[in-house]
């Protein structure tokens, strides 16, 4: 077995030569390398920390602002549905005024046409019992040849009317 | 690989041989083999480190490869010291990464190159156990420097009976003792004996196709390089399940010197 058979031959030049590749590979590589690779490393685990914090940061303040649109929208549709109501409410009432004011003139109108009928056709009643009257005192006259006066056929027909 | 006369030697795979002879203060230091494959490691490890470091935000493959590597390393050691393992990470990281590629790299088809052969530098020794020697040594120095002699409060589990007060410490010393020693030999002997077994098979199939009688390479070759499918695949595992409990056992051995059971 050469690795004992030759140790006192060798072991200097082992020692020698590994101490110095591993002290290289200590030094240069170990304490060199490896923890710039490593801080990388980190870097790279607090970045992606750092992004998904300030993501969901983002989402919560969306979510917030989606919220108060919401709320601000079904306020908006709230107060617009407030003053539809009310504009409902006076056009409403408006046109009930205006009915009633209306109705109001036609009811005069009706009363003072009534009025006038009333007093027309008490005209004609009038002048119907003068025609009446002078009527039966000229039938009178005719028939009988008696002279009846006119205040006689007035009172005359006044009867026979008012018995129907 | 192919000693005198056609032989297959298993171990010729573990020599050293001097590539540049080197001498500093009387010792024997020579670029070898071993040195060069060393140097091979430093270099892959480098490269592969390399293609990791663009730092972007979204990392392609390989920074995505290399951020999988060192974040798996230190996962382990905080998952097994706590937050204040992140101090060790570095160790634990090139020992990780050094055996796994020295062990990546024994396994390379370099040999397909003639006169090229692969050298697994974890398969000596007296490289592991230089690399036990270290983890070992920062589990004293940490426990020591944090604790004082109320590191040796380590060798006395809680709940321990009074009357097994005189044992339970001893065998607690001796586990603790033997740590570099098995840390040492488990990845020596893993890698030396999966090679062995390689080689072996290697040599069956190369041997069997040179024999004389026709029916040999039927029943030996081809059922060897079968097999040696299988195992190759098998030692690439083990290849990282060497450096992983290399590794893993020396943030479990530094979490005893920084939290004391």
């Amino acid at each position: 077995m050469p690795q004992i058979a030759q140790i006192l031959e060798t072991y200097a030049s082992q020692f020698f030569w590994l101490l110095i590749v591993f002290g290289l590979i200590y030094f240069t590589i170990g304490k060199g390398m490896l923890p710039k690779i490593e801080a990388n490393m980190d870097a790279r685990d607090r970045k992606i920390a750092d992004d998904l914090a300030a993501a969901e940061g983002a989402r919560a303040e969306a979510d917030n602002l989606g919220d108060s649109g919401e709320a601000d929208l079904a306020a908006a549709r709230l107060v617009a549905q407030g003053k539809a109501n009310e504009a409902k409410a006076k056009a409403a009432k408006d046109a009930e005024q205006r009915l009633a004011k209306a109705d109001a003139e036609i009811g005069v109108k009706l009363a003072a046409a009534e009025a006038d009928l009333a007093k027309a056709s008490a005209a004609a009643m009038a002048s119907i019992e003068s025609v009446a009257a002078e009527a039966a005192a000229d039938i009178v006259a005719k028939v009988s040849g008696a002279k009846v006066s006119a205040a006689q056929a007035a009172s005359a027909v006044k009867a026979v009317m008012a018995n129907g | 690989m192919a000693g005198e006369s056609g032989k297959i030697d298993p171990m010729h795979q573990f020599q050293i041989e001097p590539l540049a002879p080197l001498n500093i203060g009387g010792y024997d230091v020579s670029f070898t083999n071993s040195s060069l494959f060393m140097l091979i490691v430093l270099g892959a490890l480098w490269l592969f480190m390399w293609g990791g470091m663009k730092r972007d935000l979204v990392p392609g493959r390989w920074q995505m490869a290399v951020e999988g590597v060192t974040g798996f390393v230190n996962n382990m050691v905080t998952s097994s010291v706590g937050p204040e393992g992140k101090k060790y990470v570095p160790l634990v990281f090139s020992l990780f990464m050094f055996i796994l590629m020295a062990n990546f790299m024994g396994m390379m088809p370099f040999g397909i190159v003639p006169g090229v052969h692969p050298f697994t530098v974890t398969s000596h020794l007296t490289v592991t156990a230089v690399l036990a020697v270290l983890s070992f040594g920062t589990v004293l120095v940490v426990g020591f420097w944090r604790h004082g002699l109320h590191f040796f409060s380590l060798f006395v589990p809680h709940g321990t009976p009074w009357w097994l007060l005189w044992l339970i410490p001893l065998i607690e010393l001796f586990s603790f003792l033997i740590r570099p020693f098995s840390l040492a030999l488990r990845l020596f002997v893993a890698m030396t004996a999966g090679h062995v077994l390689m080689k072996v098979l290697a040599g069956f199939v190369i041997n069997g196709l040179n024999a004389q009688a026709a029916w040999v390479p039927l029943v030996v070759s081809i059922p060897s390089f079968i097999l040696m499918i299988g195992i190759t695949l098998l030692e690439l595992l083990v290849c990282a399940i060497q450096a992983y409990v290399f590794a893993l056992l020396t943030s479990l051995y530094i979490n005893d010197a920084v939290n004391l059971h």
